[in-house]
């Protein structure tokens, strides 16, 4: 029915009195590419094996490629790529008979099997290395084939949960240039991270909270609009007494560590590069203070940090 | 005394040498860094520190204390939080805390502060019923950080540690790290995030088995002051080509929608300051060939550039050996 890849309308998940997912409402098209930020346990894998008809909705409903989850699950499979947090690989099996046995699973034609493994394995970098046996291979290697596997059926919608957890540096930029060749194709991604250079690259981004969804939209306009005001990179010789002294100043939102150096937002009109450097050298620090612009870090702080406006 | 003395530490496997003789030294208050791609052996280096492996060659000694020949001893102020925890799944959160807590020697009575105390800190304070086995996957990682600190080792080895942990709460881990260094606590801590390597006292970068070169972060970025150009062209993929074929360029890559160059050494140095000349040069060759440079910039480097440059060094290296 819907032209839409994914239809969620206040999809609810409650475990006992727990509620994991609280409502939710949102939809992706297709050849999006959609990141879904948030928390420990604020929800996201649940959302997503909701979608894939794995969990049953406590209330709500939801519908992607068209087919319900609840009564329709069955269809939705075999159409969609999911690579799940902690994959689940046959240690004993080496990474070529992993890669065929789901290939098997997800019904891939046998005659085209052989082609379509070559293709995923050189796609993800893992060309030569067929014959390793899975339990032997590093973390990052690992998520490397459980990606080759969620694309083995080339799947027009992928819900890719945690994929680059643990991956290296170089590894997860071209993990992320060969997501961005799929969306080039067409494909609809739904990806959740907690790598906030990661997602940068996505086209919208969702952001999860207790269960709730609290803003979806592109980087851009969440760097806008969700910010109580300007943000700051401190350079200071003492990194955590300056920032317990920050944190008490009065106009200050939050203070982190960012790299080598701190970082702090602070409430609009409240304070300029003068202030902050002032205030600082008073309390005996030796410390340089420049204007920044927002990231997606203060964004997710903002949103979804201990200063953030409480949920009730 | 230093906390941790690992000397010529090797490990094969079969035919493969995972692990090639590598040293690193740990004093109170320091925290070293093993970075590398996924493959490198950090795991294994992690595992062979804390005695969970046996050395082919080496020494470790922990505090002074030789940990092949007294492991209780050395072992007795060792915290090691594992790439992949083992949770006891049918257990509560409350109750996996207080096993290995046991396990460690700690009586119940100062276990029962001690654990409210380590769940606040983790962010699990609520949480204390919830069987393991339902935690969320960031969940469970910050379980088994706070089963790794229950005896409040002197030296902590993080393999890790902050995969899949949500940026809060990293936020907060590295926090607890950067005390724990002030009390004089020693830690040695993998991590793919450079944004956290670079808090480290010293850093390792390891390939193959082998650390490649080690260093405060600060002195690993230095040959590459200068270096680094943030490109934003059209089209791409022709503009990532043209850099690839010029002679100053080292290496190109693609970072979502920008190119990140680096120059070579000789580039920035014998040119006018601060390799100007050679940018003026590259972004007219650039336009000759038809592309249209809507930004060209020196950033200053990051570790991630020292990676790829070390790894591409060694490659080229072992060619040419
Ligand atoms: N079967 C279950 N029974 C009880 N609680 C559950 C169950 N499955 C999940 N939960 C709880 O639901 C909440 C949301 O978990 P979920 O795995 O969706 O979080 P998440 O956002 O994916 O977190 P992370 O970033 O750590 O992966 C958590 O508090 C978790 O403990
Ligand atoms: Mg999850």
């Amino acid at each position: 029915m819907s032209e839409l890849a994914v239809q969620v309308d206040r999809l609810t998940k409650r475990f006992g009195d727990f509620t994991a997912v609280d409502g939710i409402s949102f939809e992706v098209r297709p050849g999006e590419v959609v990141g879904y930020l948030g928390p420990n346990g604020s929800g996201k894998t649940t959302t997503i094996r909701m979608l894939l008809g794995l969990l049953r909705p406590t209330a709500g409903r939801a519908e992607v490629l068209g087919f319900d989850v609840e009564r329709q699950a069955e269809a939705i499979r075999p159409l969609v790529g999911y690579m799940s947090q902690k994959f689940a690989l046959y240690d004993e099996l080496t990474m070529a008979e992993n890669l065929e046995f789901y290939a098997g699973i997800y019904g891939v034609p046998k005659g085209e099997r052989r082609g379509r493994q070559q293709a995923v394995m050189d796609l993800v970098g893992l060309n030569g290395l067929g014959d390793a046996r899975a339990g032997q291979m590093s973390g990052g290697w690992r998520q490397r084939l459980a990606l080759a596997i969620a694309l083995v059926h080339r799947p027009q919608l992928l819900f890719l949960d945690e994929p680059t957890s643990g991956v290296d540096p170089v590894a997860r930029r071209i993990f992320w240039n060969t997501i961005d060749k799929l969306a080039d194709d067409g494909a609809t991604v739904f990806v959740s991270t907690h790598y906030m250079d990661e997602a940068e690259y996505c086209g919208r981004l969702g952001i999860m909270n207790g269960g709730r969804l609290l803003a979806l939209d592109t980087p851009a306009a969440l760097k806008r609009d969700t910010l109580p005001g300007p943000t700051w990179n401190l350079i200071v010789d003492r990194l955590i007494p300056a920032l317990d002294a920050l944190e008490s100043l009065p106009g200050v939102f939050q203070v982190g560590l960012r790299g080598d150096h701190l970082h702090a937002i602070t409430l609009a009109g409240e304070h300029s590069q003068h202030t902050l450097q002032s205030s600082l050298e008073g309390m005996g620090f030796s410390v340089e203070v420049e204007s920044t612009d927002p990231t997606l870090e203060d964004v997710f702080m903002a949103l979804a940090g201990d200063k953030a406006p409480s949920l009730d | 005394m230093a906390l941790l003395e690992a000397i010529g530490l090797t490990k094969r496997f079969g035919s493969l040498v995972a692990v090639d003789d590598v040293s690193l030294v740990v004093q109170p208050g320091e925290a070293y860094g093993l970075v590398g791609p996924d493959g490198a052996g950090k795991t294994t280096v992690m595992r062979l520190l804390v005695g969970a492996l046996s050395l082919d060659a080496g020494s470790v000694a922990i505090l002074g204390q030789d940990l092949a020949r007294h492991p209780e001893q050395a072992r007795s102020s060792v915290g090691y939080l594992p790439q992949r925890f083992s949770l006891y799944h049918d257990l509560t959160v409350g109750e996996n805390l207080a096993f290995f807590g046991s396990v460690r020697g700690i009586d119940r009575k100062t276990l029962t502060g001690r654990a409210a105390e380590l769940l606040a800190f983790v962010g699990l304070t609520g949480f204390e019923n919830r069987l393991a086995g339902v935690l969320s996957g960031g969940m469970k990682q910050k379980l088994g950080l706070a089963c790794a600190l229950v005896h409040r080792p002197s030296l902590l080895l993080l393999d890790e540690p902050t995969s899949g942990v949500d940026p809060i709460t990293r936020q907060d881990f590295w926090q607890l790290i950067i005390r724990l260094l002030g009390d004089g606590a020693g830690v040695v801590v993998s991590t793919p995030y450079m944004d956290e390597a670079i808090r480290c006292s010293i850093l390792g970068f390891m390939a193959a088995g082998r650390i490649l070169t080690t260093g405060a972060p600060r002195s690993l970025l230095a040959p590459l002051a200068g270096r680094v150009l943030e490109l934003r062209a059209e089209p791409r993929a022709l503009a990532h080509q043209l850099c690839q074929a010029d002679p100053d360029v080292e290496d190109v890559a693609q970072f979502g929608e920008l190119l990140h160059l680096r120059l070579r050494g000789a580039a920035v140095f014998s040119g006018l300051q601060d390799g100007q000349a050679t940018q003026l040069r590259l972004s007219s060759a650039l336009a000759a060939g038809g592309v249209q440079v809507l930004g060209l910039r020196a950033i200053a480097p990051s570790l991630e550039d020292v990676f790829i440059a070390t790894l591409q060094a060694t490659a080229l290296e072992a060619r040419h050996e």
